[in-house]
């Protein structure tokens, strides 16, 4: 295992993730359907002055050819047709269309623009692994630029830079002029609009309009684009938009909202009578409307689900059907009956039904109907020492405390001292017999909590000298002499940013700076593996429940999900916008959940490599997740301070816990899910009481099918309680099959 | 035509610019960023763009002669460009770091992000020492890199070795109650004791601080009881004030160590008192212990002991998690008995009570301007105490002159506002008194002193508000006729006075140049340990356990403790008879050290006054007068003080 390091992709990561362009790429298609009369008589009706109708013929069947790659009858056709006032962008397209093999892959079965776009967009993330680096928008240069400039072309038709304005404000007027109910939707449109104006400002070269557009109108917009809106600002001239990533997100992913159907005809009639052109190709161009019918969506509810990078989730994103039951536990024969049910409890079953439960083990043998099959993705078998682990396991449980609002758990604080700040990731195992560590220093450091103390596997000379069949050969393997609190592992060459314990204690895996995941040993304390995939800053990496799969996320955008025997990656899920911050398994290790910068999470299917959720809500980089242990909830934390909870079945929002002031990295449920305790970078524990917050939320049909779920305001009353810490930022929660929280931090003086 | 190339082509050669305007731009971004959700937000854009002077600079320094002015002005373009979008990279690895204070080796990954060499040379932990410089209208941040004696760095003294990476546990919770141990942070924060203490009755909003907690932990009603009962009917709880057994012994450790003999049992027991962040629950028994002790002490003329509880207060005021207005009224009348009371000592005649005086009426001034509020009117009642006391001796002749010095140093502590109304009439009639006791029969010694003291008090009082108050020119005569008897004493002062101000004037003006930002010394521990560990904080187990922090705190830790400035000015200006050359130097440093640390107000005239002391020695005009011993006095902590003068 140890000598497999090599980079590369196989087949059938590739069919997964052809998969999946076709999947997110055909939304678009159909979703443009309608766009192209209607965007070619705007064109003709607007053009500023002289050419007229004429030129924007040509001007099309100019882009046309382009487009196919015939330059040579562009020259000509231009030449004929004295076409200056195109030359500007023109050339430019052109000569990176023909440069370097970028357009022809992409262009060569898509004729529609939109589908084009669509298929760069998808690919982008996707493409490279198959040549050499894994990432469209590597400073290199020559590799991005045919991408961004087919990108860009769409911007190369333009209007007058100073009606821009003008546009801008006669929709905002009309938008503040229309019924209360369909204002708020309608506002909608003012952000992603806005970017594109200004992109399209900055592309043809309109510096200055640009500037101004910007300082006139990024006040109007909503407080949570922010981020993005600094990021634009500093982007100015048309050279900035090379290898831009946050440009490259608006231009390749197209803005999605959700807009009822009145409001939408509202929008249309105007436009069209206005004949305002401008905003209409935008529209049709980079935004996706998801029409709904029914009511209008309140300010709140809209507020509630925007804020990511590329808008909300399509609806029909979130339609496909997850599993998310938990899968049945393997019979195992237990000195002891009752201990068996414990056992049921412990696995997520809600604890109210212990009481009931006499009669031993008649819930295991029922399939949960949300389950996923048995044997959906293959499964590692049980080894004895895993059985042992799992009674084990059981008898805890039967000593857990049972948590609620009266009765909140104790927490244990584990403070890093000494840590210079260097302190980045910190992890526990199951049964909370150890705690490892990863540092800025690249160090990657183990402790024992127990008073047993860490030991290492005997040298193979030795080993040989080890009588095999005496009983206590487990015993007799380990080092006496190498016995210590603490062990330090070296080899990665850059922070340690995630750090995950294998659930039989035997190996932990640790994501770096340096682009690698390592799989180390806790029996000899070397490095078996390292995985290279991801050539940028790994941020996160967790193993399965169930281990040996595990998924780890990176700068590079794509999540992959690998298993420790192999080198390669088995799938690797692409969609994020930006890049991927946390990543973590179902318990029932079917999905994987990751949380991006791009500031949504999305749910990616084990089996086919598909995305089944996208959810919106958050309004910064999301930071800490967290399934309920019964699978049928997710919570999520980021940088805005503000926990998520989800409902993972119908992928819905049901919860918003505010109280943070800070980012939040850590998330965790309690071992029966009746409290989800969050940590924080403002220093405290906070406890929340989510047996009430799912309770509140009321589902019906009508909010089921169109996920306009109305939030109560109701963080304080579900807050249990806050715990400061000494300046100690928690970076890692824990609950113990006991129900005790453990916390960690380094304690900053 | 791509200037980015080129861009990324002078980043090696740009480092020191770079890294600056780096560390500006994130330091307003970030600093932005972190109110981003709460506040009524404005997006503050990114339009900062490095000067094209810079570029010149840049490329002088690289062998390019003459730049364009067009192409000055794209490249700084350029450059401001992917300064930024590197900066906003970096912040990224802030974020996956868990730490809220970018350092360099973020700066270092972000430019690996985009395939640029890292800039070598700036693992400094905590800052970049930039120094800016002027001259010829540019202007320079440059890197001041110093010529290092080898031997020097192999004769000093290893450093520590930081301490390993280890793994603490406590509880911070315990079935929903937080214990408190001094693990946990202190139970109430200083913004909460002032809440209380203003607003009593101010319900406590639910989830607020440990709000939850206690209620869970006396198993009170659940969560519809706090959300209804809160607004309400909300008591203040009776506490009972029950210390634990460790702070009890914290308690009589820190009292003993206080009125003890050792000074510097002392000097870390007031440090202590100083800095630690969980007295709150002690405050209550400081406060009577002082209260107490100084009517004791007064009575018994015991001035050393009076000294020391003045010390304590003086401490807790500093204490930046403390609050003391509940304590007020038994620290206010402990205090204005030390500054008023007829006797202080057995032997008003060699004591310097006087000091004690000056530094209790600064104690006092220093809580009317932290405490006094429109509903207590500290303020004004102290000096309607003053003036009262004042108005008797007045009136009186037979009042002590300590009592009447120590009117007027309370009253003129609490500014010139003060003075001006309060003292400058009294002058005259001040001035006859002095008079008659100077001039006329030797009555007795003590007077005698006394009288001394009140006219220089005066004086240095007065002079300064006359000198801002009163129009040019000043004529002897006129003051004469003004202020009677101390008439042309205070002339001369003014002039003096007068003087000291333009040339200070001047001296901020020109000495832009020499010290604007802090400049470290180059130590071995830096270089010597270098990786991760390289911040060496002396007091590295801060976990801040009352009961150890007398015998194992080391004598001066690094914490941003003005106090630590306070003591350096201290040691300057008590050395400032002819070693001072050296000593400025050293202090300068040692100042210019902490300033990043102490609130820019106390520095900025801390380094005016270094500069004009230094000036002053430079030129061989020592002059004890001047304002650096005011200063001093002034900002000095009172432990050095006062043992000065005994």
């Amino acid at each position: 295992m140890a000598a497999v390091q090599d980079g590369q992709l196989n087949l059938e990561v590739e069919k997964d993730i052809k998969t999946e362009i076709t999947n997110d790429g055909s939304g678009n298609i159909n979703a443009n359907s309608s766009s192209p009369g209607s965007t070619s008589s705007g064109g003709k009706s607007k053009s500023p002055a002289g050419s007229g109708e004429d030129q924007q013929t040509l001007l099309a069947v100019l882009q046309f050819l382009k487009r196919n790659k015939l330059t040579e009858s562009v020259d000509i056709l231009r030449r004929e047709a004295g076409l200056s006032a195109d030359a500007d962008d023109s050339p430019v397209s052109e000569s990176a269309g023909a440069g370097s093999g970028g357009v022809p892959s992409v262009g060569a079965d898509g004729g529609d623009a939109n589908s084009l776009l669509s298929r760069v967009s998808i690919a982008t993330p996707v493409a490279p692994p198959a040549t050499a680096p894994p990432k469209v928008v590597a400073a290199s240069g020559g590799e991005d630029q045919p991408d961004v400039n087919v990108v860009l072309s769409a911007y190369s038709q333009q209007g007058d830079p100073v009606l821009y304005p003008l546009y801008y404000n006669g929709l905002k007027k009309f938008i503040e002029s229309v019924l209360d109910c369909h204002r708020a939707e309608l506002s909608q449109v003012f952000y992603p609009l806005f970017v594109h104006m200004y992109l399209e400002l900055v592309y043809n070269n309109h510096e200055n309009e640009a500037k101004q557009f910007f300082e006139k109108f990024s006040g109007d917009q909503e407080c949570y684009y922010e981020e993005d809106l600094r990021i634009l600002s500093s982007m100015s001239k048309k050279e900035h938009m090379k290898g831009n990533e946050t440009m490259l997100d608006f231009r390749t992913s197209k803005f999605v909202l959700r807009i009822s159907r009145d409001s939408y005809q509202l929008l249309k009639r105007h436009l069209q009578e206005r004949q305002n052109n401008q905003i209409w190709n935008i529209i049709q161009e980079h935004l996706y409307i998801d029409i709904f019918d029914g009511m209008p969506r309140s300010k709140s509810q809209i507020d509630a689900m925007s804020g990511s990078l590329a808008g909300e989730g399509k609806r029909d994103a979130n339609k496909a059907k997850v599993f998310y039951g938990l899968l049945k536990e393997p019979e195992i024969e237990v000195p002891l009956d009752d201990e068996d049910e414990e056992a049921e409890n412990e696995e997520g079953k809600p604890k109210k039904k212990k009481p009931k439960k006499d009669s031993m083990g008649s819930k295991s043998k029922k399939q949960d109907p949300n389950a996923p099959q048995q044997t959906r993705i293959p499964l590692p078998e049980l080894k004895d020492s895993d059985k042992l682990d799992k009674i084990m396991n059981m008898k805890e449980a039967t000593k857990k405390i049972r948590l609620g609002p009266d009765n909140l758990p104790s927490i244990c604080f584990y403070s890093f001292l000494n840590a210079y700040q260097g302190l980045t990731a910190v992890d526990f195992t199951d049964d909370s017999s150890l705690i490892a560590g990863g540092f800025a220093d690249s160090t990657v450091r183990v402790w024992s909590v127990t008073p047993k103390k860490l030991r290492r596997v005997k040298s193979a000379a030795d080993l040989s000298n080890i009588d095999k069949e005496s009983d206590d050969v487990l015993e007799r393997i380990m080092d006496e002499k190498t016995a210590s609190e603490s062990k330090i592992l070296y080899g990665h060459s850059g922070p340690v940013y995630g750090i995950s314990f294998s659930p039989d204690r035997n190996y932990l895996l640790s994501s770096s700076e340096d682009g690698t995941v390592r799989l180390w040993s806790l029996q000899t304390f070397t490095c078996l593996v390292g995985y290279k995939g991801h050539n940028y800053p790994v941020w996160d990496t967790q193993f399965s429940p169930y281990g040996y799969y595990f998924i780890s996320g990176g700068h590079d955008r794509v999540a992959r999900l690998w298993a420790t025997d192999h080198y390669q990656p088995l799938r690797m899920f692409a969609g994020h916008l930006a890049d991927i911050t946390c990543t973590l398994f179902h318990p029932n290790s079917n999905y994987v959940a990751t949380g991006s910068a791009d500031r949504t999470i999305r749910l990616w299917d084990v089996l086919t490599g598909n995305c089944v959720r996208i959810l919106t809500g958050h309004k910064g980089p999301i930071h800490s997740l967290a399934f309920s242990p019964n699978g049928k909830f997710m919570a999520s934390g980021a940088t805005d301070g503000r926990v998520l909870l989800w409902d993972v079945g119908h992928g819905l929002m049901v919860g918003e816990l505010k109280g943070h002031t800070d980012t939040i990295y850590a998330l965790k449920f309690s071992r029966d899910g009746e409290i989800l305790a969050s940590g924080s970078m403002d220093n405290t524990v906070k406890l929340w009481d989510t047996l009430k917050a799912f309770d509140d939320v009321e589902l019906d049909d009508f909010t089921a099918a169109t996920g306009h779920i109305h939030l109560p305001e109701n963080s304080q009353e579900l807050l249990l309680g806050t715990y400061m810490t000494k300046s100690t930022p928690v970076i890692h929660l824990h609950f113990t099959r006991r129900n005790l929280l453990l916390a960690a931090g380094a304690y900053n003086p | 035509m791509s200037y980015r190339s080129l861009a990324f082509e002078l980043f090696p050669f740009l480092p020191p610019l770079f890294v600056s305007e780096e560390q500006r731009l994130l330091h307003v971004r970030y600093e932005h960023y972190t109110s981003t959700m709460a506040e009524e937000r404005r997006p503050k854009q990114c339009t900062v763009v490095l000067p094209t002077e810079s570029m010149k600079a840049m490329a002088e320094s690289i062998g390019v002669g003459q730049l364009q002015e067009e192409s000055c002005a794209a490249l700084s373009e350029e450059v401001s460009y992917r300064i930024k979008e590197i900066a906003q990279d970096a912040l990224k690895f802030m974020h996956h770091g868990k730490r809220c204070k970018l350092t360099t080796s973020d700066i270092d990954y972000a430019l690996k992000l985009k395939n640029v060499e890292p800039l070598y040379g700036f693992q400094s932990q905590e800052f970049i020492p930039f120094r800016f410089a002027s001259g010829g209208g540019r202007e320079l941040h440059f890197y001041e890199e110093k010529e290092v004696d080898l031997s020097d760095i192999i004769n000093t003294p290893l450093p520590r070795v930081p301490l390993d990476v280890s793994l603490k546990a406590h509880w911070l919770s315990i079935e929903g109650v937080q214990p408190a141990i001094p693990e946990n942070p202190p139970p109430a924060p200083k913004e909460q004791q002032k809440t209380e203490s203003t607003e009593p009755l101010k319900a406590v909003k639910p989830g607020q601080e440990e709000e939850g907690s206690t209620q869970k932990g006396q198993g009170a009603t659940s969560a519809e009881a706090k959300g209804k009962k809160d607004g309400l009917m909300r008591m203040k709880p009776r506490s009972t004030h029950e210390l634990s057994v460790e702070q009890q012994l914290y308690y009589k450790e820190i009292t003993e160590a206080c009125v003890g003999s050792c000074e510097a049992k002392r000097a870390e027991a007031l440090q202590s008192i100083a800095t630690d962040p969980g007295l709150y629950q002690m405050l209550p028994r400081f406060s009577t212990f002082i209260s107490e002790g100084v009517r004791v002490n007064v009575v018994q003329n015991n001035l050393a002991l009076l000294i020391y509880l003045m010390r304590m207060v003086k401490a807790l005021m500093d204490n930046p998690t403390l609050y003391l207005e509940k304590y007020l009224h038994e620290l206010i009348p402990a205090v204005v008995t030390c500054i008023v009371s007829k006797q202080l000592c057995l032997r008003p005649d060699v004591d310097n009570h006087w000091a004690l005086r000056d530094f209790a009426a600064r104690l006092m001034a220093q809580s009317c301007k932290t405490f006094s509020t429109t509903t207590n009117n500290i303020q004004s009642r102290i000096t309607k105490t003053f003036t009262k006391v004042y108005n008797n001796c007045w009136l009186d002749d037979k009042t002590q002159w300590t009592t009447r010095y120590g009117c007027i140093a309370g009253l003129s502590e609490l500014g010139p506002d003060v003075i001006k109304t309060l003292i400058l009439p009294r002058l005259t009639v001040e001035g006859a008194r002095i008079k008659a006791v100077s001039d006329g029969p030797v009555v007795s010694n003590i007077d005698k002193i006394g009288a001394d003291h009140v006219q220089n008090l005066l004086l240095k009082h007065c002079a300064s508000v006359i000198a801002k108050a009163c129009p040019l020119p000043d004529n002897v005569e006129q003051y004469r006729a003004d202020y009677g008897y101390l008439g042309p004493m205070l002339c001369s002062h003014v002039v003096k006075a007068r003087a000291q101000a333009a040339l200070q004037a001047q001296q901020v003006n020109r000495t832009t140049l020499t010290i604007t930002q802090p400049r470290p010394t180059l130590t071995v521990s830096q270089s010597g340990i270098g990786g991760s560990g390289g911040s060496r904080t002396p007091s590295i187990i801060k976990v801040p356990s009352s009961l150890t922090l007398m015998s194992t705190r080391p004598g001066t830790p690094t914490q941003p403790s003005p106090p630590a400035t306070k003591y350096i000015v201290m040691a300057t200006s008590s050395g400032s008879s002819s070693t001072q050359q050296v000593l400025w130097t050293a202090s300068i440093r040692k100042i210019s050290r902490t300033l990043k640390l102490s609130s820019s107000a106390v520095a900025n005239s801390a380094v005016d006054m270094m500069k004009l002391a230094l000036m002053r020695t430079a030129t061989g005009k020592g002059d004890p007068e001047l304002p650096l011993d005011k200063f001093s006095i002034r900002n000095c902590s009172p432990n050095k003080c006062l043992t000065e003068f005994k």
